[in-house]
């Protein structure tokens, strides 16, 4: 059996409280393939994000652990690029900038500056703002702050890209236009994505597998879909596809049926 | 409502993204006239009231000087000092002429002999004493900010050292000039022995004094600046592993800078007041002493002159200002944010 690309095993993580320490994880084990695109979906606390920084090397688990490549995971790095959900560029530095600031610390040695300035202006194409590259944060709308993080993500050329609900901030329109990049480079670049999202449209529309979680504390995994539907997809065309829909179906049910909100169950 | 109205009421942030044909404005002479009394009319009849104010009050007070001076007499005596400072300097040039003649003569008559330039020893002006006050309070903000600083970024990087200096810095900062001075002028007077010195001891005493005083609120600001960057661009410094030097370069010290800038210039205020109590006891040849010199010197014209040097005082303490908000404007990249 091939070792996979990503596992992460029986993740169990507590975080230190006054009193108990508080179980947000509780024994998460999952799979994931090179190129594969997985969405992780919840309702709000239920350790989505928690699970994308023990991946991403920012959280340590507390006990289970995660491996890539066959190697284990313990401090952040660039080959688990980070997409963040407000961006996060810095605010004095231009989109360009940015961007240079990943790539000179992933390919110090590798690349010579010309070949830097050449895969940054490459990286700023990907995502359609090569022509605002010498604007600063300040002067770009929320859409193309977020271009600029991908690209800044792109960049690092990391073997996971983690996205953590990249578009949910983000108006409706803009969020569309985004997804429909972000298949565009997923098509073009084949990166194995891990993305946290609210959105059920959007977790059936891009991913391969939607990992749906319970709500917390202890959090695990409740439910897995795989998604069968062809690639490259079209929002408009799936809208009327039964599969898309039973699909889409599948997820609500899980989220307002099974899992429902804490406070709903409460009333 | 015009055009101009409308473009003002959108704010400069949101000015930059109209078109330019929008952005050109028509002038309007009545709020061209508007904004003129406003900016400029309103303090200048401000100050008038002021200045009126004070002549009245002031033929009222006799004091053992005579009557309290008002701004008249002031002025009269802040042009008396200009023309005191024209003619010293015009005696040390004619000092120096001398020399040069008398050396020239010497060598005339005996190329080898040796000759010497002595330097002018006369009394220092009223402007000299504001150069070495602005060069000595200089002194003690620069060192301070060569101290504060770096403190301030480690202590705002690390708690354990924020909790070991927080104490000795919230001891530190109430204390007044007048009490670190005889420690500073003992401790210079043991320490700063040379025979040759470059600097005056006076005017080393009061630059620590300085330095003493006016580096509490720079660390206390760049800590807080430091501590309260953003998780996430700390976060995205840990994805990158940037080392050390690369994270305070380029994410810390940027993101601290607002509130680094606050602290200076509060800082530099302060290092201004310190300093004229620390000249009047140091006796560094400045605006301190000068005051000083005058209240000792008690003739008729002393009031009026320490007045002037009390004008000179808050306007140089304003200019000074005024140009770290300038510097700050410099190195801000928080084009929304307005500064005053």
């Amino acid at each position: 059996m091939p070792i996979p690309h990503l596992e992460l095993s029986q993740v169990t993580i507590d975080f230190p409280t006054p009193d108990d320490p508080f179980r947000a994880l509780e024994e998460v084990s999952l799979s994931i393939n090179k190129g594969e695109f997985v969405s992780l979906i919840g309702h709000s606390g239920c350790g989505k994000s928690t699970v994308l920084n023990i991946v991403a090397g920012l959280h340590e688990a507390t006990s289970g652990g995660v491996l890539l490549d066959g190697r284990e995971v313990n401090a952040p790095g660039p080959e688990r690029a980070v997409v963040f959900q407000n961006h996060s560029l810095l605010p004095w530095l231009t989109a360009y900038d940015n961007v240079e600031l990943a790539v000179k610390q992933v390919f110090r040695g590798s690349k010579s500056k010309r070949e830097r300035h050449d895969w940054i202006r490459r990286n700023l194409r990907l995502v359609h703002m090569e022509h605002a590259m010498h604007k600063r944060p300040d002067e770009l709308s929320g859409g193309m702050k977020q271009r600029v993080g991908i690209a800044r993500a792109l960049a690092m050329e990391p073997k996971v890209l983690l996205m953590d609900e990249p578009f949910g901030a983000l108006d409706a329109l803009t969020r569309a236009h985004m997804q429909d990049s972000l298949i565009e480079i997923q098509q073009r670049l084949n990166n194995t994505v891990i993305m946290i999202t609210h959105d059920v449209d959007e977790a059936v529309l891009l991913s391969d597998r939607i990992v749906m979680m319970t709500n917390g504390p202890a959090a695990r995994i409740g439910q897995i879909l795989d998604i069968d539907l062809p690639k490259p997809r079209n929002r408009v065309a799936l809208a009327d596809n039964s599969q898309y829909n039973a699909c889409r179906a599948e997820v609500l049910r899980f989220l307002y049926e099974r899992q429902r909100q804490p406070q709903e169950r409460a009333a | 409502m015009n055009t101009r109205v409308l473009v003002d009421g959108l704010g400069s942030s949101m000015r930059r993204w109209l078109p330019r044909r929008q952005r050109t404005k028509k002038i309007n002479w009545n709020d061209q006239f508007r904004l003129f009394v406003q900016k400029l009319g309103i303090p200048l009849i401000a100050i008038g009231l002021f200045l009126g104010l004070w002549s009245a009050i002031a033929v009222q007070i006799e004091t053992s000087l005579g009557t309290l001076p008002g701004p008249a007499t002031v002025w009269q005596q802040s042009v008396g000092l200009y023309e005191e400072h024209v003619e010293l300097r015009e005696r040390e040039a004619a000092f120096y002429e001398r020399q040069q003649q008398r050396n020239a003569a010497i060598l005339a008559s005996d190329p080898d002999a040796e000759v010497s330039l002595y330097a002018y020893s006369g009394k220092a002006s009223f402007f000299d004493q504001i150069v070495t006050s602005i060069i000595t309070v200089a002194t003690g903000f620069i060192l301070a900010s060569l101290i504060a600083i770096p403190v301030g970024i480690i202590c705002g990087l690390s708690q354990t050292l924020y909790a070991a200096m927080n104490p000795l810095v919230q001891i530190f900062k109430p204390i007044s000039p007048l009490a670190w001075l005889p420690i500073v002028t003992i401790i210079v007077s043991a320490v700063y022995i040379s025979d040759d010195p470059l600097f005056d001891k006076s005017f080393v005493t009061s630059a620590i004094t300085v330095m003493l005083c006016c580096m509490w609120p720079t660390i206390i600001n760049t800590t807080v600046g430091v501590s309260s960057i953003d998780r996430d661009l700390l976060n995205v410094s840990r994805v990158l592993r940037l080392g050390w030097f690369t994270k305070v370069t380029k994410i810390v010290l940027p993101s601290a800078i607002p509130m680094m800038f606050a602290g200076l210039r509060v800082s530099l205020g302060i290092g201004w007041m310190v300093l004229i109590a620390a000249e009047m006891l140091a006796q560094n040849p400045g605006l301190g002493k000068f005051v000083w010199d005058e209240f000792q010197n008690g003739s008729s014209n002393s009031m009026a002159r320490i007045m002037v040097a009390v004008i000179a005082i808050g306007l140089i303490g304003f200019l000074l200002d005024r140009f770290m908000l300038m510097l700050q404007r410099a190195v801000s990249w928080d084009r929304t944010a307005t500064l005053r």
